[in-house]
């Protein structure tokens, strides 16, 4: 039995295909004006991958000022300034958008046997979107950012704070309509677009959980840009309706942000969860287990998803009998997350597991999510979210899930797929090796941060009692380390885009279309659209087409 | 299977065209029912007054929905994405005012 | 690879033999129609709750401040809501019976619609400044000097007062009046953003139907644009009873 299933043609005579979207078009217009779902996708990537590192600098800033108890790195305005840009930039410039629009962009298509995304222009113009609200949080950041957090709560952004809210606001709006149209071309792809023979339960599950995500993208999102208007005009006008003084609610605010914004965190980890699947599945060789409950639960996180956002604001003003309902449901909406961990842990199960770049991440993922999912069960209680909340326990909480989770699935994913959109292969054990780092980092930033919360550290603190030194110091080395786990991909895969070796067309024997095609794959995906016949994860599928085929070379 | 072009005749068995006569009755019921809610809004109905008038006004927009925009002769897909439209919209309405309506019930 | 793999309607041959109106990333052109229909559906699903943000809002403060949202509802004519109302239906009727020349092939007609709903759209918009012209007069507009005069003296606005004769509000209440213009001047204005927005398009489309675009079989875009102006009427269909019609009989 071999440590290792990547497959590649023979290195000495293997070629990238001459003929391939890269290549179809030269020159900078025919990238700017593209159709193409994969160069919009590159387009993304690139993008997403500038707004992370200046989030990640935003993050190390932090946590350079929390090396010691006062607040002496800067001063406490700034820190207000530095974390909530830092949750800006993550959630609205790279979470949202990081799987969805680059790895999904790329390949939804290719999984349901179709040319493009339903509205390749909408796809386009998502992408400028992205690029128009990002150019205008960058100048935002220059002339002075916003400190109200990246929850923007009233009436402090409303009436009491002299920073860019509205230009923030602005760029979060434009950012939040690049989401919805990328999650309502997918949901017409997805619907109408499949090929003859793919079925809806022939769908690799990356897809199902996509398709959860964008019905939260449609339905989420604008609730979110009305709440920024509404914001706008209290601040611009005055209008009264989050002034108490004028009898306005501030609370509604937090209703109508919090809408939008806990569905954005199924939005956020929803495709993911499907990188999880593809990945999981074929470093165990094995089609996923109880590929029904994994796609249905998809499903379910995002309607559940709708109806537990008041857990956001226990302490904040709504009635006992609401903090009762929305505890309760916030209960039920852990049961389908848990759902799919079960899955995925009885997909390894007897199967021929190896231990690739895209595997380590998927395991770091499953362990972190797992841990950071319990902690969102101690805080959707209402009794012991009353102590944990606003402290570093949230803090902690939803960096397990979002960063140990989610950003180790972008990762997972962007290993995964990149031998298939750059033909190369990056190079596995240095790889490892940083998914290994990364995971040492991680666990060192932010289990301490547990900990601390329990002790009551509050969050959005620049200054803190000094019991609470040590664990802080812990914390800011654990960033150092993750940091170099982060620069370490960029560097080997940019690296491998010249170097890599050929990868072929299934470097790693995958199930799935995309896998069935060249790399990189040509601008219309397929010669003719296939028609399907098998089911999703059917290795013995891929036997029995890998005896039919006739080797080729290059 | 070749392409040829459609036409209307063919047209309308795929994609059913409603007749303009419906366009006619509906628009006309469209402006009594205005009229009913503006003479109900001079009733003195007490409770039932925001009722009525919340009721005629579903009444019209579910007019307009069915025929105006062939959501009745539209595939089942459509009906369940405009169902699911509502539904959002009602969960959105619905949990923000029992947030509201349960602040004054005091302490349990 | 390829020998693998079936394909479809020995597709090579048919490739290139598509309207020229559908796109070539679609199998067919019912699949291009299909398709863009349900994404216009969709677009409409995000401004259902674009707008449920402010129904929201409106149903709260509404069920905190009635008599001030009485008060201020008496502050609109009901002549010009009603007319509106009107206004708009028709205007829906008249963009079906747009997207029907569209889909019968009358140019003549669908461009007659066409102008018709783009008039009438005009209409409602002319209304709306008439009203809004109104309250600025009245200083009635939030955060632009607004005044609770009328509220806590009723009498001295004649005009309301003869019709309704409401009672003076304590000054806490009235100036909750406030909230309920906020709601008025936002949702209305909302309304007609969406509503110039759809008159733009309009004057886009007759000009392209009296080129023949929309009358060659291809009705997509009337079709789609028709949804959008239903939707903008529906809107209008609550706004009218929940802004105007508070109560008219106290």
């Amino acid at each position: 039995m071999s440590d290792t299933i990547i497959s590649l043609p023979d290195q000495s005579t293997a070629r990238i295909p001459k003929m391939n979207y890269l290549t179809k078009e030269n020159g900078l217009l025919s990238w700017l004006l593209t159709g193409d779902h994969k160069r919009i996708a590159i387009l993304y990537l690139i993008s997403i991958s500038f707004f992370f590192f200046i989030g990640g600098s935003l993050a190390g800033l932090i946590r350079l000022e929390l090396l010691t108890p006062q607040s002496d790195l800067m001063a406490t305005d700034t820190y207000n300034k530095v974390f909530s840009m830092h949750g800006i930039i993550m959630v609205f410039f790279f979470l949202v958008p990081s799987v969805p629009a680059t790895i999904g962009n790329f390949f939804i298509p290719m999984m349901v046997g179709a040319k493009d995304l339903a509205l390749p222009k909408i796809n386009l113009l998502s992408w400028y979107l992205y690029i128009a609200a990002g150019i205008l949080a960058i100048y935002t950041m220059a002339s002075g950012g916003v400190d109200t957090g990246w929850t923007f709560t009233t009436p402090l952004s409303t009436h009491y704070v002299n920073t860019h809210v509205l230009t923030t606001g602005m760029a979060v709006f434009i950012a939040g309509f690049s989401s919805i149209f990328t999650g309502l071309n997918f949901i017409v792809t997805i619907h109408k677009m499949r090929a003859p023979g793919m079925t809806w339960f022939r769908l690799p599950l990356f897809v199902w959980s996509h398709y959860a995500a964008s019905i939260l993208m449609v339905l989420g999102t604008p609730v979110l840009a009305i709440a920024i208007v509404l914001v706008a005009l209290e601040r611009t006008v005055g209008i009264g309706v989050f002034d108490p003084t004028k009898g306005g609610d501030p609370l509604l605010f937090q209703h109508l942000f919090w809408f939008y914004s806990h569905p954005a965190v199924y939005i956020m980890i929803l495709p993911g969860m499907g990188v999880i699947s593809e990945v999981v599945s074929t470093f165990s060789r094995k089609r996923v287990f109880g590929y029904t409950a994994v796609a249905f639960s998809s499903v379910a996180i995002a309607v559940f998803g709708f109806f537990v956002w008041a857990h956001h604001m226990f302490i904040m003003g709504i009635s006992n009998y609401a903090v009762l309902i929305f505890s309760l449901l916030t209960m039920l909406v852990a049961v389908p997350s848990a759902i799919k961990i079960f899955n995925w842990a009885f997909t390894l199960y007897k199967g021929s597991i190896t231990f690739e770049t895209p595997m380590l991440y998927a395991f770091g993922f499953m362990g972190l999510f797992t841990i950071g999912g319990m902690t969102g069960v101690f805080l959707g209680a209402s009794g012991t979210d009353i102590h944990l909340t606003e402290t570093y326990f949230i803090v902690a909480h939803f960096h397990f899930v979002m960063v140990g989770g989610m950003l180790m699935a972008f990762l997972a994913g962007i290993h995964f797929w990149w031998p298939k959109m750059t033909g190369r292969m990056y190079p596995e054990k240095i790889s490892q090796l940083a998914a290994v780092v990364t995971f040492i980092g991680f666990n060192l930033t932010f289990f301490p941060q547990f900990i601390l919360g329990t002790l009551g550290m509050p969050r959005r603190y620049a200054s803190y009692p000094p019991e609470f030194q040590i664990l802080n110091v812990f914390s800011t080395a654990g960033a150092s380390v993750l940091g170099v786990g982060y620069l370490l991909p960029v560097l080997y895969l940019t690296w491998s885009l010249k170097y890599g070796e050929i990868a072929g067309s299934n470097p790693w024997q995958a199930t799935g279309l995309e896998w069935q095609v060249q790399s990189p794959p040509l601008t219309e995906n397929f010669p003719e659209i296939p028609i399907v016949d098998h089911e999703a994860y059917d290795y013995e599928w891929l036997e029995r087409q890998k005896e039919k085929e006739v080797a080729s070379v290059g | 299977m070749t392409q040829h072009e459609e036409t209307p005749e063919e047209h309308e068995h795929e994609h059913h065209i409603v007749s303009p006569m419906i366009y006619v009755i509906i628009g006309a019921a469209l402006l009594v029912l205005t009229g009913t809610t503006v003479w109900a809004s001079y009733q003195e109905w007490g409770v039932f007054n925001p009722i009525a008038a919340l009721g005629i006004a579903v009444l019209k927009a579910v007019l307009v929905v069915l025929f105006f925009m062939h959501v009745k002769y539209s595939t089942k897909l459509t009906k369940l994405t405009v169902g699911a439209g509502f539904f959002t919209f009602l969960v959105l309405i619905g949990m923000t005012l029992a947030d509201y309506f349960t602040r004054a019930w005091g302490r349990w | 690879m390829s020998d693998s793999t079936a394909t479809a309607h020995g597709a090579a041959a048919a490739h290139h033999e598509h309207p020229p109106y559908q796109r070539h990333h679609f199998e067919t052109y019912a699949q291009q129609n299909d398709a863009t229909n349900f994404a216009m559906w969709l677009f409409l699903l995000t401004e259902i709750m674009f707008f449920g943000g402010l129904f929201t809002a409106y149903l709260i403060y509404r069920n905190w401040y009635y008599p001030a949202f009485v008060q201020g509802s008496h502050q609109l004519q009901i002549g010009w809501g009603t007319a509106n109302t009107a206004v708009l239906i028709t205007s829906s009727f008249t963009m079906a019976m747009g997207v029907w020349s569209a889909e019968m092939r009358k140019k003549g007609a669908l461009v007659l619609c066409l102008v018709l709903t783009f008039t009438l759209g005009l209409i409602f918009l002319g209304i709306k400044t008439i009203e809004y012209s109104e309250k600025i007069e009245k200083h009635h507009v939030p955060g632009f000097h607004y005044s609770v005069q009328s509220f806590v003296d009723p009498s001295s606005d004649p005009e309301v007062y003869n019709e309704y004769h409401d009672k003076p509000l304590p000054l806490d209440m009235a100036r909750h009046t406030e909230l309920y213009f906020f709601l008025y001047f936002a949702m209305t204005g909302m309304h007609a953003l969406h509503m110039i927005i759809g008159i733009a398009i309009l004057g886009f489309m007759i000009f392209r139907a009296r080129a023949g675009a929309y009358t060659t079989g291809h009705v997509t875009f009337v079709e789609n644009f028709g949804l959008y102006w239903h939707f903008v009427d529906i809107v209008w269909i609550f706004l009218f009873p929940l802004l105007y019609l508070i109560s008219r009989h106290q």
